[in-house]
């Protein structure tokens, strides 16, 4: 890679690769398989299936092909002139993961963990959601591959996100409305984990981020880790050098890790953009890695929010897909060894960000990944002519039209 | 001689099985909870097993679930927990094994918990969520081995994870009658006779069956079988069936002394 071309940058970042985690699935000191023994036999068998198959060049041939002609990759690099001119700074690009089928980058994922259901001769598959891109990604994947498919979605988010629903029951999945505690992904995610406990024997469940039990993080960052590959790629193309500063939002934390991924070895500023709600000062937030502290939820250590006796708080976001307490293990690390940096948005910046995104480029953008854009545009101003800044566009936001127009009209 | 392996020799001798029961601490109220888990004690629990309730039980079923969340509403934490362990010890011998997920020990400190549970009299933990690929963090902050970590085994777990499971474990064995969480309907007598007997074969530890385990019947069966018998949602149930009845103790009790009566083998 031709780093000579890349300008001295505002913040000089660790040259630290997380790399692959142990044997035991540790990154540092997070990750791990913290799980019931019911669960820990099918773990190892995911484990080694994940270690034998997905490496067999017949699997990535498959994956490849599927990526290319179904999912639609590689997704476009896209050169934001208005929004970067409005902002008067940096250059500003949108890796289109809107763009990619189904309408977020969720489908990389479960395309990856699908097939290798198929190789693995699971007939079933099982899936938790927040947003419902993940629900419907997986929805799509068992489709394709004629799988029978339940999704686990909190009563809360049923109601935010109705249209993925609707998506979810076209594409022939049973979605289960989940009861439990505060109704949202959280929930949604113990409710999958209390199915797969008693149907593990003939399930796969398809995790949709970076977290969870191992091998889940590296494998879905494995699955993530393409939208890096390409972004490379294309930037180089367009602009003959890397980019200065990646910025993705961070949930569970799968469209960062897969954007940053590729690029852990380059002088290249990261920063992963969690939502701060109602805003960080007023507690209702979903700040994990800027305001948590360590534990063990869903199976792996990593930041958490959580009160003084380990009882998990609960999130808060505009956003269902950033709702959630807990976050990917790699990113923890990431956190603490400076590689990346993590900031927050709250509500209110990422709806101007979603307008502003509407009227100067004419994409409406994912209410999560409207929490990027506002980034962007805290930061662009500030940077000169030739900085060049990546947001990782992860999901399109046809499916957040209900809960913006209810803002407009409440005046937010 | 430690209180487990006192408790599971002395059964021996008088030809029965342990009756093992699973309560949340603090539900409905700190004091009913005291009141009736000494109730149930007095009345033949061989073991006692104190649920540390937790705000995301992924391994239990809806009973269990929202006994934690009552439990968490009357402020029930770690420390709660270890005074409650302190009064009971008061008042009966048998072996008390704390229940938890991970993260709240792990928010309290591994030492620190290990120092708190020998001051109250237990004897042991079980944590669901620390598969002993884990545990390690936990015990190797313990100074002695006199808190014994017990440990868990599936319908699913292979013979050969079996016995190294069992190599390290103290205690008794817990062994998940079916791939389920706690409080799922039906219980394959037959699967469980198998897999006693697999366990038995790498083992000399006593082996306590639960997860499904609820009628009189259920007892029988299992006691038929396994060294001990493990009951949780079912005395779950009675308490959320109960919450205001005066008589929950009294209920509690009974049924206690009969699934008790069950343990005995002829």
């Amino acid at each position: 890679m031709n780093n000579n071309l890349i300008k001295p940058d505002r913040i000089k970042p660790d040259r630290i690769k997380p790399g692959q985690p142990d044997s035991k699935g540790h990154f540092g000191p997070y990750g791990g398989r913290y799980a019931a023994e019911t669960l820990m036999p099918a773990l190892l068998e995911l484990e080694a299936a994940y270690n034998k198959i997905v490496p067999d060049p017949v699997f990535q041939k498959e994956l490849n092909d599927l990526l290319c002609h179904y999912v639609g990759r590689p997704t476009p690099l896209f050169y934001a002139k208005r929004l970067s001119e409005h902002l008067g700074g940096a250059a500003v690009y949108l890796k289109r993961e809107d763009l990619a089928h189904t309408g977020a980058h969720k489908i990389n994922n479960t395309i990856g963990q699908a097939l290798l259901a198929r190789w693995m001769k699971k007939k079933k598959v099982i899936a938790e959601t927040g947003a419902g891109q993940h629900g419907v990604a997986t929805a799509t994947a068992a489709a394709l591959f004629g799988m029978e498919c339940r999704i686990f979605m909190g009563t809360e988010d049923i109601q935010r996100q109705s249209a993925n629903v609707q998506r979810m029951k076209l594409l022939g999945a049973k979605v289960i409305p989940v009861t439990s505690g505060t109704c949202t992904l959280k929930d949604a995610m113990n409710e999958a984990m209390r199915f797969w406990v008693g149907a593990v024997r003939d399930t796969f469940y398809v995790i949709g981020s970076v977290a969870g039990p191992h091998p889940y993080p590296a494998m879905v960052r494995d699955f993530q880790k393409i939208i890096g590959i390409e972004t490379r790629k294309q930037i180089i193309e367009q602009t003959g050098r890397l980019p200065d500063m990646l910025i993705a939002c961070v949930g569970g934390g799968s469209n960062a890790l897969g954007i940053f991924y590729d690029f852990m070895d380059d002088p290249i500023k990261m920063v992963g953009v969690e939502a701060a709600g109602t805003g960080i000062k007023s507690g209702k937030h979903a700040a994990t890695l800027g305001e948590g502290s360590v534990g063990v939820l869903h199976g792996s250590k990593s930041y958490v929010l959580q009160d003084k006796d380990g009882q998990i708080n609960e999130a808060h976001s505009i956003s269902a897909g950033l709702d959630y307490p807990g976050v990917g293990p790699e990113h923890s690390l990431l956190k603490d060894s400076g590689r990346a940096n993590y900031v927050s948005i709250d509500d209110k910046q990422a709806l101007e960000a979603f307008y502003a995104l509407c009227t100067l480029e004419g994409i409406i953008p994912a209410l999560e990944s409207s929490h990027a854009v506002a980034y962007a545009m805290q930061e662009a101003p500030h940077c000169s002519k030739n900085y060049i800044i990546v947001v990782n566009l992860s999901g399109r936001g046809d499916k957040d039209l209900g809960i913006v127009s209810s803002n407009l009209e409440q005046g937010v | 001689m430690n209180r487990i392996d006192k408790t599971f020799k002395d059964l021996k001798q008088k030809k029965e099985k342990a009756l093992v029961g699973f309560v949340t601490a603090g539900d409905p109220n700190i004091a009913d909870s005291l009141d009736l888990i000494i109730k149930m004690c007095k009345a033949g629990l061989d073991v006692l097993e104190l649920g540390v309730p937790f705000s995301d039980p992924t391994a239990d079923g809806p009973v269990i679930q929202r006994s934690s969340t009552r439990a968490l509403c009357n402020g029930v934490n770690l420390s709660t927990v270890f005074e409650m362990t302190k009064s009971i010890r008061e008042k009966t011998s048998i072996p008390i094994i704390l229940f938890s997920y991970y993260n709240p020990v792990h928010a309290y400190g591994a030492e620190e918990f290990y120092h708190k549970s020998i001051a109250a009299g237990a004897d042991g933990i079980l944590i669901v969520d620390l598969p002993p690929e884990e545990s390690d963090e936990l015990t190797s902050c313990w100074p002695l081995d006199d808190l014994a970590l017990i440990r868990l085994l599936a319908p699913t777990t292979p013979l050969d994870r079996m016995a190294k499971i069992s190599e390290s474990a103290s205690g008794f064995l817990y062994l998940v009658s079916k791939t389920g969480v706690t409080g799922s309907d039906g219980l394959d007598t037959k699967e469980i006779g198998i897999k006693t007997k697999e366990l038995r074969s790498v083992t000399g530890l006593p082996i306590c069956v639960g997860f499904g385990v609820s009628t009189v019947e259920d007892v029988s069966a299992v006691a038929s079988v396994a060294d001990g018998v493990v009951i949780g949602s079912a005395f779950e149930r009675i308490i959320e069936e109960n919450l205001d009845n005066p008589d929950l103790a009294v209920i509690l009790a009974k049924k206690t002394g009969e699934f008790k009566k069950a343990t005995k083998i002829n």
